[in-house]
């Protein structure tokens, strides 16, 4: 009989409109056209848009003076300098910003996070304090209240104070010695590294050991006095000099050493103390998140607090922390563009800012400055899931 | 934040419809009021009052523009605009005008789409500074922290000067002129800057004036005047006209008290510039006394300035550059005829 023969047939031939595999084609095909369309709609009529306004448009003034100065620069730049070098001042101190603030942030947010599961009531409850108080009030409110009530709260110039005649704080910042280094330093710089990587070797050797005999070994006692002693001989033996360069009050203000501005330190104080609320909740989540049942197995198993904490607890927390830690890493980095508003000189105040007005190309600028947060959010967030499948539960 | 305005324009420039602003006159008189463009609040020039009344020199600008229109001053409406989201609001058709303490430059002139229609007043950039600090002469500046307000020709003339005169300084730059006052009034700066009439103006509202001073020195030209979008000739010629009316009447002496009386005069310039005597409004779509209207309403240009920014205001800047040619002046209307 046919039924019988040959393999199993095709599902009963349906007519073309009702093909479930035909179908879905024509369904993407159709998104995939709107899509396009939309996207042909929008450059289109911002192209003709454009054109009808009379303006002159276009990527080339990139090369042309930039005219203006900017005050905290990580990259020799002056009036003279191009706007692409401009970009890069403010692409820099965007990059500055977050990257200490996401250091900060981290670890304030650990601490206080921490802090909330202890048993001792006056810390979780300043903790607790800490994280209601600062993740409730907008982040802008609180950079304006860093930078004006705090910076009012500064004495002038010339009232400075200052610590060990070397550090002045005034309504101008911070300033600090800068150390200079003399031609032979860089061996005291070798020497770190052959540090940190006899330290690393120690590491290794330790666990091997304790794998094979059960024996442990101090590392981390040995690895500090490694860490001191080799670039500490290094030091001695180059006789490399490395004098300090005091601010030195001196017309308006203090000259010399480092001078870190109050826009800079409100911000990063209101960035990193605002993003660390948030960190703080994600790391009590992930804590909490273990189940207990794992801390009383580890006991059982006989395993040291410090190994529980280390083998059996942090990491099932880090799975659970990660995904959301990402998040806040993505947002502080795009929070660092309020900095505008306190006078920062980050990527949107010195790109979206001064340079869109001065060459009104507004446009080509703020596509930039889109695509440059696109880019940097994607680069956190790849650094991240890369570093979430690493901490990931292995699962056999 | 200020930002959201600025993506809201970018956004029109993306998506906008494609209206078209030939005929921005037309347009005008449809919906019923003119779009201005103004500062966030310059005291003199333009700034509301508590329950939001607009006033000032530029804010007349836009004023006489209605007046000539609607013969009524009061249909305009006001947006106010941070110094960077200005050109962008014009050249996409969110204002019909920009009379924004704008400086009337080159590269503004042709290349951003909008073209300026003239000089309301004729300013130079100044220093202000604290009287504690004994400072005479902007070339003592050497090192100073200056706070700046961000995208103007202030910032690039600062950098000019300073780079000029081989001195450093430290820019400290704000979105918001309201920042940056505040920021020099708490100490984060030796030195504000921007066009010396801002300078008396803001000034006027500080706490205690006498404890700052403005420096003598005026380091730019920055002539402030109106801007409109190019490509509509009409509405260009008529911003150009008002302008000109406006100098033109009191030159001829025609005030607000006097326009009825003038009406009547045998002076044929008084009787044109009135529109008694031919039809100077139709080439511009209105009638032949919009002009009559504008100094009705308003007044001529020497009363808007005496009114706003001049010798008896809190501001109390003397006519000096913008005295009339003839007053040893530069302002200088065409002749109407």
């Amino acid at each position: 009989m046919s039924a019988l023969e040959g393999p199993r047939r095709a599902a009963p031939k349906s007519s073309f409109f009702n093909d479930p595999v035909i179908r879905g084609r024509i369904y993407q095909a159709l998104v995939l056209g709107i899509v396009a369309l939309a996207l042909f709609f929008v450059a289109n009529n911002t192209a003709e848009n454009l054109a009808r306004q009379n303006k002159t448009t276009g990527f080339d003034f990139f090369f042309s003076t930039a005219g203006f100065d900017i005050f905290f620069t990580l990259i020799p730049y002056s009036r003279a300098s191009y706007y692409w070098e401009a970009f890069l001042v403010g692409l820099l101190n965007t990059l500055l910003v977050s990257v200490l603030g996401i250091i900060f942030a981290t670890i304030i947010g650990f601490i206080v996070g921490i802090a909330r599961l202890s048993r001792n009531w006056i810390i979780s409850t300043l903790a607790a304090i800490y994280v209601e108080t600062l993740r409730n009030v907008p982040l802008l409110l609180m950079l304006f209240f860093w930078y004006f009530a705090v910076l009012k709260a500064m004495p002038s110039v010339r009232e400075s104070i200052i610590f060990f005649d070397s550090i002045a704080i005034n309504n101008r910042g911070i300033n600090i010695p800068m150390p200079i280094f003399d031609n032979l330093f860089y061996l005291v710089v070798i020497g770190f590294f052959v540090a940190v990587g006899a330290v690393i070797a120690l590491r290794r050797w330790a666990r091997l050991r304790l794998e094979k005999t059960g024996q442990r070994f101090p590392v981390l006692t040995t690895a500090l006095a490694i860490l001191i002693f080799i670039p500490g001989v290094a030091w001695m033996v180059s006789g490399t000099n490395v004098e300090l360069d005091i601010p030195q009050l001196g017309g308006f203000n203090f000259r010399g050493g480092i001078n870190l501005p109050p826009e800079f330190t409100a911000l990063l104080v209101g960035i990193s103390t605002y993003t660390a609320a948030f960190i703080a909740e994600t790391v009590r989540a992930g804590i909490l998140a273990v189940n207990r049942g794992q801390t009383e197995a580890a006991q059982s198993l006989g395993l040291r607090d410090n190994d529980r904490l280390r083998l059996v607890v942090i990491p099932q927390a880090m799975r659970v922390i990660i995904p959301p830690m990402t998040n806040q890493y993505l947002n502080l980095l795009k929070n660092s563009s309020l900095a505008a508003a306190i006078g920062y000189p980050e990527l949107v105040s010195v790109f979206m800012g001064t340079t869109l007005n001065q060459t009104g190309r507004a446009v080509e600028v703020v596509f930039i400055t889109m695509m440059v947060y696109l880019t940097f959010s994607l680069l956190t967030s790849a650094l991240m899931n890369w570093y979430n499948r690493r901490v990931a539960l292995v699962e056999r | 934040m200020k930002t959201l305005m600025l993506t809201a324009v970018a956004g029109a420039v993306l998506l906008g419809a494609t209206a078209s602003h030939a005929a921005t006159l037309d347009d005008v008189k449809k919906k019923g009021f003119v779009q201005c463009g103004v500062t966030g609040g310059v005291p003199g020039f333009s700034a509301p009052d508590a329950s939001n009344n607009w006033s000032g020199l530029e804010v007349d600008y836009c004023k006489a523009m209605a007046a000539a229109i609607f013969d009524d001053p009061t249909k305009v409406r006001y947006t106010p605009l941070t110094s960077t989201e200005r050109f962008a609001a014009l050249s996409s058709g969110e204002i019909d005008v920009l009379s924004r303490t704008t400086t009337w430059t080159m590269s503004r002139d042709t290349t951003l789409g909008i073209v300026f229609a003239g000089t309301m007043f004729y300013d130079g950039q100044g220093f202000m500074v604290r009287k504690a600090d004994n400072i005479a002469s902007a070339k003592d500046l050497s090192g100073a922290a200056i706070c700046i307000e961000s995208g103007t020709t202030t910032e690039l003339n600062a950098a000019d000067y300073f780079a000029a005169n081989k001195m450093d300084y430290k820019p400290v730059v704000f979105v918001d002129q309201d920042e940056v006052v505040k920021a020099f009034q708490d100490g984060r700066c030796d030195v504000y800057t921007t066009d010396s009439s801002a300078l008396a103006a803001e000034r006027s509202k500080f706490g205690k004036p006498d404890d700052y001073v403005i420096l003598p020195e005026i380091i730019s030209k920055e002539p402030l005047g109106p801007s409109v979008r190019v490509g509509d000739d009409t509405w260009f010629k008529f911003a150009r006209w008002v302008y000109y009316v406006i100098l033109e009447a009191e030159e001829l002496g025609v005030t607000k008290a006097n326009v009825e009386e003038m009406k009547k005069s045998d002076n044929p310039s008084i009787k044109r510039l009135l529109g008694v005597e031919g039809d100077f409004g139709t080439p511009l779509g209105l009638d032949k006394e919009w002009a009559y209207k504008i100094i009705k309403h308003l007044g001529n240009y020497g009363e808007m300035y005496d009114t706003h920014v001049g010798p008896k205001t809190p501001i109390g800047l003397e006519r000096g550059l913008n005295a009339l040619w003839k007053d040893g002046g530069i302002q200088y209307a065409m002749p109407v005829r």
